[in-house]
């Protein structure tokens, strides 16, 4: 595509691809930096992007891409996950029926709090399928995993995110791991 | 089906990844089972919940302009790219405009030499060489003197009289200078062989040279070139310019 077309395309999205960039790196600084980046990288490669394809996909991937790269983001790759391997989820989740009616989602301000703190494949999983609404395949592009990986990283995420929202529980949020 | 495989499902299921088949099967299960629908239930108000992460960070107005600045590099360049083309139209209006003023000031400036030949004449001591009413004794007189005759109409019983001619030059070339009178008014009636710079000068059919204002009418026939020049009305110049025409056709 024609360089001259990029902002056009570009900087509507620009809103949503700063508060994924402050989801992601947790600080206002370091969201600036790679939105920057971001934005500096995509223009260069505009070339390369073909009519037609999901620009907000594409620049999500950019803007992975480069947080991984970054100094958090480093950080992140060293961090062990947990296995990607679908494993049945262990029903340590039912353990948790009764309380549930006790989960704090009321609290926007702890829901968020939970979000952050999630660890970042799970995080990110949980932005672009449950904040951005991405479908499964976009999201096995945005982070080049199998969609098999999106689909285990994003239901493990979602029962990490349930542990650490149990109501005056923290010492549970780790049980069902 | 067994809790378990549905736990693998059941987030696909909620977020409608699942194919048809496969849904129907954990939709049939959670029928049945209190503890998956509770569950997705769970997971759904979860994932509602997420929403509110949805522009919980903004970015100021200030960095904003900043990428902005950024990226709108190529528009610049962009700009540049069109400044060259219209830069060129530009310059190539000027150079047209130019060769124009200069062809019309050429032009101006034959019509102001012919103007001259007809003012010559009529300063003149001797207004004619030939000095006759009769066109059988004007039109003979030039022949040996030029290189072409040409024909002239009667003038008895028009309002046009010939007082006679001369031979003038214009740019080098011999021609004749009929002298024509319309009541008080004189008209002058300059004719040549058709050459590059008369062509050019005649391409215009009819002028008034405004700084002489002399009424001025030019045509050309036959490898002819006619011009009449006169203070005489637009009227009277055109009236015996039709009478030349139909005798030189």
């Amino acid at each position: 595509m024609d360089p001259e077309f990029f902002e056009m395309l570009a900087m509507p999205l620009f809103d949503q691809l700063f508060n994924l960039a402050q989801w992601l790196t947790g600080n206002r600084t370091d969201a600036e930096d790679l939105v920057q980046e971001t934005y500096a990288k995509a223009l260069k490669g505009f070339r390369s992007f073909e009519e037609g394809t999901n620009m907000r996909s594409w620049m999500y991937k950019i803007l992975r891409n480069t947080f991984l790269t970054s100094r958090t983001g480093l950080k992140v790759q060293n961090t062990v996950l947990l296995e990607d391997e679908f494993d049945g989820l262990d029903f340590a989740a039912h353990n948790i029926t009764p309380e549930s009616h006790l989960l704090q989602l009321e609290n926007s301000h702890s829901v968020m709090n939970a979000l952050a703190e999630l660890p970042v494949p799970y995080r990110e999983m949980i932005l672009l399928s449950d904040m951005e609404e991405l479908s499964y395949k976009e999201i096995a592009q945005v982070l080049a995993v199998p969609i098999g990986t999106v689909m285990s990283r994003l239901s493990r995420g979602r029962k990490m995110l349930r542990q650490a929202l149990l109501a005056g529980s923290p010492g549970r949020s780790t049980h069902a791991m | 089906m067994q809790c378990s495989y549905a736990a693998t499902m059941i987030d696909a299921y909620l977020d409608g990844e699942l194919l048809p088949d496969q849904a129907a099967v954990v939709q049939e299960h959670l029928g049945r089972c209190m503890r998956c629908s509770s569950e997705i239930a769970e997971i759904a108000r979860v994932q509602k919940s997420m929403r509110s992460a949805r522009g919980h960070y903004a970015p100021s107005a200030e960095f904003r302009r900043k990428v902005q600045r950024q990226i709108s590099r190529p528009k610049r360049r962009g700009w540049l790219f069109w400044t060259v083309p219209v830069g060129v139209a530009f310059a190539t209006m000027i150079l047209l405009t130019t060769f124009a003023w200069v062809g019309n000031a050429r032009r101006s400036a034959a019509f102001a030499e012919l103007a001259d030949l007809h003012v010559n004449a009529l300063s003149s001591t001797n207004l004619v060489d030939v000095i006759s009413t009769d066109r059988h004794t004007v039109k003979p007189w030039f022949q040996g003197k030029i290189p072409f005759s040409f024909n002239l109409p009667e003038f008895r019983g028009t309002e046009y009289t010939l007082l006679g001619g001369r031979m003038v030059y214009f740019h080098q070339h011999p021609g004749a200078q009929l002298i024509v009178a319309l009541n008080q008014h004189k008209i002058s009636v300059l004719i040549f062989q058709e050459s590059m710079e008369l062509g050019r000068t005649f391409m215009e059919p009819a002028a008034l040279d405004r700084r002489t204002s002399f009424g001025i009418e030019a045509w050309q026939s036959r490898q002819l070139s006619f011009v009449l020049v006169s203070d005489a009305d637009p009227a009277g110049i055109d009236n015996l310019a039709r009478l030349l025409k139909q005798a030189n056709e």
